[in-house]
């Protein structure tokens, strides 16, 4: 992607990419968290949240399933019990993701929290474009991913439905066709391979029969093979 | 408190807790190898699983949309000659709009 193009082989080899580098990454992406973030700020008025509600809940969760899930669930008649288990299942998949990049983190752990919260499916996964996890990748990119996320979730609740919908320009395969992209670096070798083929047999064995968010986190088990030498 | 604010605040909480669980509890300790072993097949797992879930995961049924699955196979067949990521999420998402429009 265009982060490389401008970056002279000499200082690559010297320092890791700066924050600019995760930014400049980011940003062909950034048509998403804009446009489902209205998609979201139009879904939580029709749930009957407030808009701060709605804002206040892109700038907290930052996650757009867990979003859609919460807001869905009330505006369906659900109960808040309903909407807060289903967010909280789409979720826990940041548990083991958090875990797989805890080494970039440093500070207190006052700052290692409120910097973790810039881990979101994107940054984290383009993060880790190069194979492994870089922190300047993770920590730009995130910054990138939160302002748009919520300033797409405050154009939704204004504008509404006016907005381009995300479906009919195909967002809904570009999403996933950038995870096969970012996995690919990492099915190369024969355990990664191995280890991805389970992990997506058993999130699709489990997605008709499990609560959203359950699939994902039931694949992160299979990272258990890690212990078979 | 509303019913939203509710839902809003217990997310959220549970949220940062989630992904502040590994940089907070582990940040920069040096894992034993066993258990480096198992963290680093977390980005394959994860990274398969998103995929499998994006493309043919509802709401306790499998949704299958073959305009996103042949954006995605596009994708794949790309990924397979060597294009690069850019390229590859706009041929995903032209292909899927574009058949969308066509039928």
């Amino acid at each position: 992607m265009s982060g490389e193009a401008t970056r002279t082989p000499a200082e690559g080899a010297v320092e890791s990419p700066r924050l600019s580098h995760g930014v400049r990454a980011a940003a062909p992406l950034a048509v998403g968290p804009l446009l489902f973030g209205a998609s979201f700020g139009l879904l939580a008025g029709e749930a009957g949240m407030s808009g701060a509600a709605a804002v206040v809940m892109s700038a907290t969760t930052f996650a757009g399933s867990a979003q859609f899930a919460a807001a869905g669930t009330l505006e369906a008649g659900g109960s808040a019990v309903a909407a807060i288990v289903a967010a909280s299942l789409l979720n826990a998949r940041y548990v083991p993701m958090s875990v797989a990049v805890a080494r970039l983190f440093r500070g207190s752990a006052a700052r290692r929290f409120v910097e973790a919260q810039l881990i979101v499916d994107e940054s984290w996964a383009i993060s880790g474009r190069s194979g492994r996890f870089e922190r300047p990748m993770l920590i730009g990119a995130g910054l990138l991913l939160y302002v748009c996320w919520i300033a797409g979730t405050a154009v939704g609740l204004v504008f509404g439905d006016s907005l381009a919908d995300p479906d009919a320009i195909g967002l809904d395969a570009a999403f996933p066709a950038l995870f096969l992209g970012l996995l690919w670096p990492y099915v190369q070798t024969e355990r990664g391979r191995i280890a991805a083929v389970l992990g997506a047999l058993v999130t699709f064995v489990l997605i008709p029969v499990a609560p959203p968010g359950v699939p994902i986190v039931a694949a992160a088990f299979v990272c258990l093979l890690g212990l078979r030498r | 408190m509303n019913e939203g604010w509710v839902v809003v605040v217990a997310v959220g909480l549970a949220t940062l807790c989630c992904k502040a669980a590994g940089p907070v509890l582990l940040g920069r300790r040096a894992l034993p190898p066993r258990a480096l072993a198992v963290v680093e097949l977390v980005a394959p797992v994860m990274l398969a699983s998103l995929v499998v879930v994006q493309a043919v995961g509802g709401d306790r049924e499998l949704v299958i949309d073959w305009t996103r699955l042949a954006g995605l196979g596009a994708a794949a067949l790309a990924l397979a000659r060597g294009a690069s990521l850019l390229p590859v999420m706009v041929l995903a998402a032209a292909v899927a709009a574009l058949l969308r429009l066509a039928f």
